[in-house]
């Protein structure tokens, strides 16, 4: 048995020889054996834990109540806006659109893009802004993730019309909504994506009910 | 560094010396990475710690039972693809037993590979034992380890409120100088009475 630590000199030109061959043999066995086993024992549950999350995230911006389908698996993909196809989650009842949930990213974070979630009704209203991916500043513009104080909570009920156009921006650019303080940038980039997704479900809504591809994708 | 001298070290001295005299992150400064950026909270720090220790014990149990039937000259890539292998496995019970947590450590269980510590301990040590003193090598180093991600971790959550910077990678250093300022200190007030 081999006792010394350091390294033994190289001789590349002597043969491995067969009692060495099947120790590296056995160590890819191994490998092979580890990884293979934990995918066959873990796979279902990864699957079924990605289901779950991905239905547990969309209900915080889709009540429960509005639709009768799974709009975790009909989802299409859409470009909408910002250069790269993102999912966008239909909501139906009785086959009737009742609502969608589009991915947006809104570019212009403190820090680096934030990306939404955001559900909107049938009827064009903000049922709901979930933050789902951002590198703001913990503690300032990380605020805008936050559910308690809900100040996503303040889109709620919003539509393209209330308030208009001009003032759907934060307060300091004479718009209608409060910033965070402190994270005005932060606040400004929620806002703005918002309105992005707000008025791409205002001009595509038909396109997005209608496409048929990418039902039952799971992202 | 006062490593172990590979000779026939009893069980308490072979976890003390993982656990304080040769700790990973306070005495000899290794395994930063994950331990600067999992270290957030308590829960963040204790999770990837038990799995590094996990990953750890797996690794050094496994090298001790076959490691020496490789040829020296391959045993650093045979115990790295070893230590991924694990790892991954790792990193799939995660996903499917802590799906909820692993949202938020997530990111740094791959990175557990990177981990000097491992690859370390496998060729320092496992190799030249048998299973058992390998396995006592693993769980004093992983608890060390793990005890300082949950401590910083809980250091930083609740420092965080009043001390922003203890919420950000940078204040993760400066914690860990602090606690590693401190265990110095206490070693040189030992030797000094």
């Amino acid at each position: 048995m081999n006792k010394h630590r350091g390294e033994q000199p190289l001789r590349p030109h002597q043969p491995a020889g067969a009692r060495s061959l099947a120790g590296l043999l056995g160590v890819l066995a191994l490998v092979a054996l580890l990884v293979g086993g934990a995918w066959r024992y873990a796979r279902q549950d990864i699957a079924d834990n990605a289901d779950r999350q991905a239905l547990a995230e969309l209900s915080a911006v889709l009540p429960a109540s509005l639709y009768d389908n799974e709009p975790h698996r009909d989802v299409v993909q859409l470009d909408t806006g910002g250069g790269q196809p993102l999912p966008v989650y239909r909501a139906r009842r009785n086959g009737i659109p009742a609502g969608a949930v589009l991915t947006v990213i809104a570019p212009d974070g403190y820090v680096g893009p934030v990306r939404l979630l955001v559900g909107i009704s049938a009827d064009g209203r903000v049922l709901g802004v979930r933050v789902s991916a951002h590198t703001e500043t913990p503690g300032i513009g990380a605020a805008i993730a936050a559910t308690s104080p809900d100040w996503l909570g303040t889109f709620a009920g919003r539509s393209l019309a209330d308030p208009p156009a001009s003032r759907w921006t934060v307060r300091s650019d004479g718009g209608d909504f409060d910033a965070i303080a402190g994270a005005t940038v932060s606040s400004r980039a929620v806002v703005g994506g918002v309105r992005r997704a707000m008025q791409y479900f205002a001009t595509h809504q038909d396109e997005i009910f209608a496409r048929q591809d990418g039902t039952r994708g799971t992202e | 560094m006062n490593d172990v001298n590979p000779g026939k070290p009893g069980p308490g001295r072979i976890l003390a010396d993982g656990f304080w005299w040769n700790a990973p992150g306070l005495a000899s400064l290794i395994g930063l990475c994950p331990l600067l950026a999992a270290s957030r909270t308590l829960a963040t720090g204790v999770a990837l710690g038990l799995a590094s220790l996990a990953v750890l014990c797996a690794s050094n149990v496994l090298v001790a039972a076959v490691g020496h039937g490789v040829p020296p000259r391959f045993r650093s890539a045979a115990f790295l693809l070893l230590i991924a292998a694990l790892v991954s496995a790792v990193d799939l019970l995660f996903q499917a037993r802590w799906f909820d947590l692993y949202g938020q450590v997530g990111l740094f269980v791959p990175l557990i590979v990177t981990n000097c510590l491992i690859l370390g301990r496998a060729e320092a040590f496992a190799v030249h034992q048998g299973p058992w003193p390998a396995l006592l090598d693993g769980l004093g180093y992983g608890a060390g380890f793990t005890l300082l991600l949950g401590g910083l971790g809980a250091l930083r959550e609740l420092l965080a409120p009043v001390l922003l910077v203890a919420a950000l990678p940078a204040g993760a250093f400066f914690l860990l100088a602090a606690l590693v300022a401190l265990r110095q200190a206490w070693h040189s007030r030992r030797r000094a009475a």
